[in-house]
């Protein structure tokens, strides 16, 4: 008798979790970085991603704000992308080949960068 | 002065080698809160790394002996910024210390241009912001143009004296011009519309090239220019501003704004001018300039709630005007439609009410919707010598807006539905006119930006009017990045309008000319619409020359008529509309130049080709009283911002305009016939300001410092009732050079 009741439950939280997949929602987390060509440079990486309809990312705050369709990705795939082109969030750490590549002023890892002239990029 | 400095030389020496004989003096001084300078007394004086050292005087005054090993001194006071200085010379002079000033953050920033030409944005726009409107001599938008080289200016004939404007080598009906996004300056307004906005209600100033928006209408043909007025949550709380200049000419200018609460403010502006010199330098017995007076009001809302996402203003605008022109004798009150003298008025009012809604998704912020509404009431009552016009334009606009994205930011829409009702009702001398305008239109306009350098912008309207008929709009824009801070655009429209000939070419009546109207049937007094291609390319490229911007533009646009109602000056007895027959075109070239040649000092320089065509009844000619080219070179120079913001600033401009064809006057008599073409001249405008503090400036100025006016302006002014009287072959100043002066007060 239990076993049904239970299997019922069990299948309405499952069809509330996947409506609870929402198609606008906001999400923000930390991302590493430093100037204006990281901020070019982790929005036009992520705003080409299925499913991300607004990225934005600031300098000052380091706050990675995005609108995604969580049915076609996640905050997990975003970060990933965003590790690949060579920035540091949560969890995901850039490749070292790839932070390697990125001009002097984005290397955000050595303290020293900051104070660099970032100039109008 | 050898001999002296021999002298110099050989104490200086004489000191090395004696050690501590000569003495180096100076003095210490700071400025105080009214920028006057001040001795610091008791400020240490000590030679870098080294214990020796002495202190200011009360005056500031110190003398301290000379050290040849020691070739530093440091001069420092507690509450004031150290500073340390080279000894080359046995008298330092004065030496500035500034005080110590505590922040929690410093800000490094230069300010951008006043004058900017976008390498991003996908048309091509220009924006002019505020400090730019201070360069020019005077208080209206006609005005706030002298000092930019993308647009013309040039004055519609000897009598009114109305600046008019130009794009691309065609008259401004074919603009758009908007003030917030929403058409102005159109129908009845167009000759007198651009001096009905006050210069110091302007917060900035976009003028786009070519076909522009589709949002805005299809009007638009060789451009749009848009201003936006200051808005009461960010001006200043209180402005005023007067104005003269040796003509008689006196503008008030005042702002008072008030803040409700954070979400909501109060805006209310004044402006008021009088024109009160009876000037006639060139002893043609008409005013060189008109006499006239205008009271303009206007009352602002402002709403702004971030959190909630909503937005929006409320404007309520009353106009008063009035112009008096003609030969200096005329009187006002008792020779009006007598032969006597030959007078003009023009009395004008108009009121204007506009709101705006605006909402944006506090969760989406790139989805809004907005709402335009304006109602328009324009009256003016005129008479020219024995001609009367009155024209009453009522117009009632709407638009409704929704900006989204179609699956990301990388594509953008913007789509809506747009309404107007305008009545035009016209009495040109014993005749009556009547028109009702009704539109309906849809529009949608697609933005896409693959975010490496591409980006388009693709619009299309459907519109279904009363007069027009049912036409759609196309237009097109695109920019691509071609490499480092350069870019190529390109674009194309069409554009549809239906001429208002009366209201567009008033001047006209200032002359005997009869009026000639070639029917065919259309609408627009038996006038079909105008329908014209722009197509444009252009390209600009920025860079850093010795650590300065510099940046160089080139642009080419071609305006290609379908149908055209051409205004026909070349018979002297007559105006003549007809629509085309054959082929219009104009081509304009631009090339521009902009530099800081060194610290604060700018250069602006520019050169203009037209060649503007059409094919009248008889044979193909230029477009009259258009330059063939124009050359602009506008410097500024700015010192450095002392304290409390104290500054000079210089303007200087120059425009050279080649030659103008003149309409034919070859079959009047041989006194009352002019050139085929005008002469080439130059224009000179000059401003120098001093800026005392943040909160007051004074400025004087001069336009025409040249002192260049055409030579007979009016054609048979001895005879103003004969049948050769012409004022309207105009194609430079009437005017000679005018002096300004002028304070504007602030906090």
């Amino acid at each position: 008798m239990k076993k049904p009741i239970l299997f019922t439950l069990l299948l309405l939280f499952g069809t509330v979790l996947a409506h609870s997949q929402e198609k606008n929602k906001s999400v923000s987390f930390e991302v590493k970085g430093n100037c204006g060509m990281c901020k070019n440079r982790i929005e036009t990486a992520t705003i080409k991603m299925k499913g991300v309809k607004f990225a934005q990312w600031s300098p000052e705050t380091k706050e990675f704000k995005a609108i995604i369709d969580e049915r076609k990705c996640s905050v997990q795939d975003i970060q990933k992308k965003i590790s690949e082109v060579g920035h540091d969030s949560d969890g995901f750490t850039a490749p070292e080949g790839v932070y390697a590549k990125l001009p002097e002023c984005c290397k955000y890892r050595n303290p020293e960068t900051t104070r660099m002239n970032h100039g109008n990029h | 002065m050898e001999i002296r400095s021999l002298l110099l030389l050989f104490l200086l020496a004489l000191g090395t080698s004696s050690q501590a004989q000569i003495q180096v003096i100076g003095k210490v001084i700071e400025f105080n809160e009214k920028g006057k300078t001040i001795g610091v007394p008791d400020a240490n004086i000590y030679w870098l790394s080294s214990t020796l050292g002495t202190v200011t005087d009360s005056l500031g005054n110190f003398k301290i002996p000379y050290h040849n090993t020691l070739r530093k001194l440091v001069i420092s006071s507690v509450g004031y910024r150290p500073d340390t200085i080279p000894v080359n010379r046995p008298n330092l002079g004065n030496i500035v210390l500034y005080t110590r000033v505590v922040l929690d953050e410093v800000v490094v920033e230069k300010e951008v241009a006043s004058l900017q030409k976008s390498l991003f944005k996908i048309q091509n726009v220009v924006s002019v912001d505020s400090r730019e409107m201070l360069k020019a001599a005077c208080c209206n938008l006609s005005e706030s143009f002298e000092t930019n080289p993308t647009v013309d200016v040039n004055i519609s004939d000897a009598v009114l004296g109305a600046k008019q404007i130009q794009m691309l080598g065609l008259n401004s009906p074919y603009l758009l011009f908007t003030q917030e996004n929403m058409p102005s300056i159109r129908g009845a307004s167009q000759v007198f519309g651009l001096s009905f906005i006050p210069g110091s209600w302007i917060d900035g100033i976009q003028i786009t090239k070519g076909a522009g928006t589709v949002i805005n209408g299809y009007e638009s043909i060789s451009g749009h220019i848009n201003s936006e007025l200051v808005k009461p949550l960010s001006d200043k709380t209180f402005f005023l501003n007067l104005y003269s200049n040796n003509y008689e000419r006196y503008e008030f200018n005042s702002r008072l704004n008030q803040t409700i609460g954070d979400n909501l403010g109060v805006g209310m502006y004044m402006h008021a001018n009088l024109r009160d010199g009876i000037i006639d330098a060139n002893g043609d017995s008409f005013l060189d300039t008109p006499l006239g007076h205008q009271v303009n009001f206007m009352n602002r809302w402002q709403y702004m709630n971030p959190q909630s996402g909503w937005v929006s203003f409320a404007t309520i605008q009353y106009l008063s005007d009035t112009k008096k022109m003609g030969q200096t004798d005329f009187d006002f009150k008792t020779d009006k439609f007598s032969n006597t003298n030959w007078g003009s008025e023009i009395n004008t009012s108009r009121m204007d009410i506009s709101a705006k809604v605006g909402y944006v998704l506090p969760d989406l912020p790139y989805e809004s919707y907005g709402l335009q509404l304006a109602y328009t009431s324009h009256n003016q009552d005129s008479y020219y010598g024995l001609s009367i016009y009155d024209i009453q334009h009522d117009s009632f606009y709407t638009n409704f807006i929704f900006n989204s994205i179609i699956g990301s930011t990388q594509h953008k829409f913007k789509t809506g539905i747009n309404f107007n009702y305008d009545t035009f009702s016209e009495l040109v001398n014993s005749t009556m006119f009547h028109r009702d305008d009704k539109l309906i239109g849809t529009f949608f306009e697609y933005t896409y930006d693959n975010l490496e350098g591409l980006s388009f912008e693709a619009g299309l309207r459907a519109d279904s009017h009363n007069n027009l008929g049912n036409f759609l709009t196309p237009r097109f824009h695109l920019r691509y990045g071609l490499w480092d801070k350069a870019s190529l655009r390109a674009s194309f429209g069409r554009g549809k309008r239906g001429a208002n000939i009366f209201a567009e070419n008033q001047q006209f009546f200032a002359s005997s000319r009869q009026i000639a109207i070639s029917e065919r049937g259309g609408n627009y007094y038996g006038l079909n619409p105008e329908k014209a291609w722009n197509y444009g390319i252009s390209f600009i490229q920025k860079l850093y020359l010795w650590n300065r911007v510099l940046d160089f533009s080139i642009d080419f646009y071609r305006t290609h008529f379908k149908d055209q109602v051409i205004v026909d000056w070349e018979n002297p007895r007559l105006i003549s509309f007809y629509n085309l027959e054959g082929t219009s075109y104009s081509n304009s070239l631009q090339l521009d130049l902009n530099y800081e040649i060194f610290k604060d000092l700018q250069l602006r320089a520019t050169y203009k080709y037209f060649h503007v065509v059409s094919d009248y009844a008889t044979e193909s000619l230029e477009k009259p009283l258009q330059p063939s080219f124009r050359i602009f070179l506008n410097t500024s120079y700015e010192t450095p911002k002392r304290n409390e913001g104290s500054q000079w600033r210089f303007d200087l401009t120059g425009n050279w305009l080649g030659r103008q064809r003149l309409p034919d006057t070859s079959t009047n008599p041989q006194q009352f016939r002019l050139p085929s073409h005008s002469p080439a001249y130059g224009l000179i405008n000059a401003q120098v300001t001093k800026v005392f503090s943040n909160t007051f400036e004074m400025y004087v100025g001069g336009e025409n410092i040249g002192n260049f006016t055409q030579e007979r302006p009016i054609l048979s002014n001895a005879a103003p009732f004969g049948s050769y009287f012409d004022s309207t072959i105009v194609y430079g100043p009437v005017l000679e050079s005018a002096y300004y002066v002028g304070f504007r007060y602030k906090i």
